[in-house]
């Protein structure tokens, strides 16, 4: 029966999201803990001793130090920028440290070697380290303040050539890939936040996969801020060569702290010709308590360059965590015929502030790009999309489409929409569409009078309004997201 | 199985019920009538719990309970259904996955296990086939983009999947024509039985040719000024709302 058919499926998935919106509600941030393990950190402050020091403890090659010690030149020269809409005290980066790392023995052989201390901290946070245990079959990566754990799955991948490891590995191991991609997307005099990540990163993903292979599994980074103080800087690298695909998650969190405490990522993505790369990001540091103390400050560059023709990059976000958020993962379409595309959910609540967005550069012919923006307010929160579609002269026939969504839970709280248009080339088509609703009274009133309380209404109502960005996260990490999303706004509505 | 009493409510400064009276019991179907600005809408909405309303004074007695302590979803838990005039629409949400919460959370409510995909989906064949309503529209956002008749049928769907107690239904039958409201008619005439109770409130004596009632009343000026069986629709019908004004105003 054809009703079958389209009602079941759909049904199934039901079951699981109810489950989750009900487990969730009434959550507070739960990863708020701190784990106790001695860290050998670097002591406060930046100066070029500090970048000699972490690249002396990571037995970095003489070119690396260099290439530290420029983008730390180049840092000192630059300026914060103070252009977004987010308004916080001055940092000051002479009180933050580095570089902390768990003392544990220097390499790590197998899973069974880990710290058990570490080990429970990761399944604490529902990051199973054990590969035998793993029944989804994801691949993690995990990096606790500045260094990598484990990496699952590794021999696996190794057999199709894939190559899944920690940065500091790929510089040991895989220098020519490093050197030839490493900055080619995002420059070292990129901007402030680059610079100082270049400067003094610590750890992340590098991930190869080389020509015409598919990856068979999702490729996962678990990042975790735990030491006091202490400002975490990863940099991530991935490149899918010729007729490539990886589809990479990231996750994060951090303990619950009075102070705020920086984070500057970068991320670059190479796409080679016919290649693509999915990647999904569930952030949710710690975003400071209903005071607006503490929480994470998230500073991070990230874009990926289709550089080949084809090829494709998709960025997907559900941005729930931070006190502060600057953010604007962006894809640079230089090779023909190319795609990239944004989905977004960002969520602020209580204090948070949020100035997130994309850059599509099209410089290819034929070149594709889809932005969809949602944005949920509550509280005294300030949540703003800001985003770029620069159409270049030679780009003939590109076409954009943007749809920024704003949804306002309650009055105090703000929406922005700040979109720049630049188009070079009149063969181009470019569409923007834009929207702010509120919750309404009504809505949640014809949710109770149907039985379903307040808290389940909301989560409904935002689930629904996030459901186009959430249906394009893989199916492990929706829902994670939405779970996410139903905690983050317990109490903002009622 | 209901029971107001002198009841009196508010919207801000304003007070629209002045003292309504009525006894609903089990089995019957009651019609209030009455012209535009009444109260017919706010006693739909005050029964219901609408939070706009503040009532004044009076009590309202459901099943032994007293209505007004209760909040709108323990009231949908006793078994209060609204029938909205105006179904509210949300985005991205199935109506499926809606109608879907709204019967486990009263399930819940009332200590029932909820009901799992299979169970569910027998459910909602059952009640689809019987107030005729098209699955597709169930795999769509809720009422997002419906007809006007869509929004209608997919409140009686509603209904049907919840099966109420006491099923107030508020105009049901404006802005919808003569075919749609005998199929909504169709739908809640096969849902009436002897343990279940119907308000119908509307502007026409139309729907009534497809619902019959036990008992109309007539509601004006916050008041049920005149109460009687169906025959009391059809004079409404021919003389027009002028004549129970004019009746009330020589009372006075």
């Amino acid at each position: 029966m054809k009703s079958e058919d389209v009602l079941e499926p759909q049904l199934e998935a039901l079951d699981e999201d109810l489950l989750t919106i009900h487990d969730t509600v009434n959550q507070e941030y739960k990863y708020g803990f701190v784990t106790q393990i001695e860290a050998d950190s670097a002591p406060k402050g930046l100066t070029e001793d500090t970048i000699r020091f972490i690249s002396a403890k990571k037995n970095e090659p003489e070119w690396m130090l260099e290439w530290r010690l420029k983008a730390f030149g180049h840092w000192q020269k630059m300026e914060e920028p103070h252009w977004a809409n987010l308004h916080y005290p001055k940092i000051d980066y002479q009180d933050i440290i580095y570089y902390s790392a768990p003392k544990q023995k220097p390499k790590v052989n197998s899973l069974d070697e880990i710290d058990p201390e570490l080990r429970k901290t990761f399944e604490k946070l529902g990051i199973s380290l054990e590969e035998q245990k793993r029944l989804s079959g994801v691949a993690v990566d995990a990096v606790i303040d500045s260094v990598s754990i484990a990496t699952t799955f590794k021999e696996q991948l190794g057999e199709l050539g894939i190559i899944f490891c920690s940065m500091s590995e790929a510089v040991k191991n895989h220098p020519d890939l490093v050197k030839q991609y490493l900055s080619s997307v995002v420059p070292i005099t990129d901007n402030y936040f680059a610079a100082l990540n270049a400067a003094v990163f610590s750890d992340g993903s590098f991930v190869y996969i080389p020509k015409g292979v598919r990856c068979p599994m999702e490729l996962s980074t678990y990042f975790r801020i735990n030491a006091e103080n202490t400002g975490q800087f990863e940099r991530t690298l991935i490149i899918a060569d010729e007729g490539a695909y990886v589809s990479y998650l990231e996750g994060c969190t951090a303990p619950m702290r009075d102070e705020n405490q920086l984070h500057a990522a970068v991320v670059e993505l190479i796409a080679l010709d016919n290649a693509e790369i999915k990647y999904s990001t569930v952030q949710n540091w710690y975003p400071g308590d209903k005071e607006g103390n503490g929480g994470i400050y998230n500073f991070v560059t990230k874009r990926g360059i289709c550089r080949g023709v084809n090829s494709k990059i998709s960025w997907t976000q559900v941005e729930t965590g931070s006190a502060i958020t600057w953010k604007y993962p962006s894809v640079i379409l230089k090779g023909d015929n190319s795609t990239g595309e944004f989905y977004s959910v960002a969520v602020t609540n209580n204090h948070q502030q949020a100035d997130t967005g994309t850059k599509m550069l099209h410089l290819g012919k034929n070149t594709r790009s889809r932005i969809v923006s949602k944005g949920i307010s509550a509280g005294f929160s300030n949540n703003s999309y800001r985003g770029l579609v620069h159409v270049g002269k030679n780009a003939t026939n590109a076409r954009n489409f943007s749809q920024c969504d704003s949804l306002l839970l309650g009055d105090k709280c703000g929406a922005h929409t700040f979109p720049y248009i630049e188009v070079k080339n009149n063969t181009a088509v470019v569409e923007h569409e834009a929207t702010t609703s509120k919750i309404g009274e009504d809505q949640i009133f014809y949710c109770n009078q149907r039985g379903i309380s307040t808290e389940t209404a909301v989560a409904l109502i935002i689930n629904g309004f996030a459901k186009e960005v959430m249906n394009k996260l893989p199916m492990e990490f929706a829902i994670e997201a939405q779970k996410l999303l139903a905690i983050s706004l317990e109490g903002s509505v009622g | 199985m209901l029971s107001i009493n002198n009841l009196h409510a508010r919207i801000e400064e304003k007070e629209i019920l002045k003292g309504i009276n009525l006894d609903i019991k089990a089995g019957e179907v009651h019609a209030i009538m009455g012209p535009n600005g009444s109260g017919k809408s706010t006693l739909a909405s005050v029964l219901a719990g609408r939070p706009e309303y503040e009532v004044t004074g009076g009590s309202v007695e459901f099943l032994e309970k007293d209505l007004l302590e209760l909040s709108p979803e323990e009231r949908a838990g006793e078994g209060i259904f609204l029938a909205f005039q105006y179904p509210v629409e949300i985005p991205g949400l199935t109506t499926t996955n809606f109608i879907k919460t709204a019967v486990n959370e009263v399930r819940k409510y009332r200590g029932q296990a909820p009901y799992d995909a299979v169970q569910f989906l027998k459910l909602m064949r059952e009640k689809m086939a019987m107030v005729e309503i098209n699955q597709s529209l169930l795999s769509r956002s809720l009422n997002e983009g419906f007809s006007g008749g869509e929004k209608k049928r997919n409140e009686i769907f509603q209904m049907a999947m919840l099966e109420p107690k006491l099923a107030i239904l508020d105009e049901t039958d404006s802005g919808l024509d003569i075919d749609a409201i005998r199929i909504v008619a169709n739908g809640v005439n096969k849902l009436r039985n002897k343990d279940n109770a119907v308000l119908l409130v509307t502007h026409y004596q139309r729907l009534l040719d497809y619902i019959v009632p036990d008992f109309v009343h007539v509601l004006y000026n916050g008041r049920i000024v005149k109460s009687g069986t169906k025959e009391l629709a059809f004079e409404l019908e021919e003389k027009g709302y002028d004549f129970i004004k004019n009746e009330v105003a020589q009372e006075a």
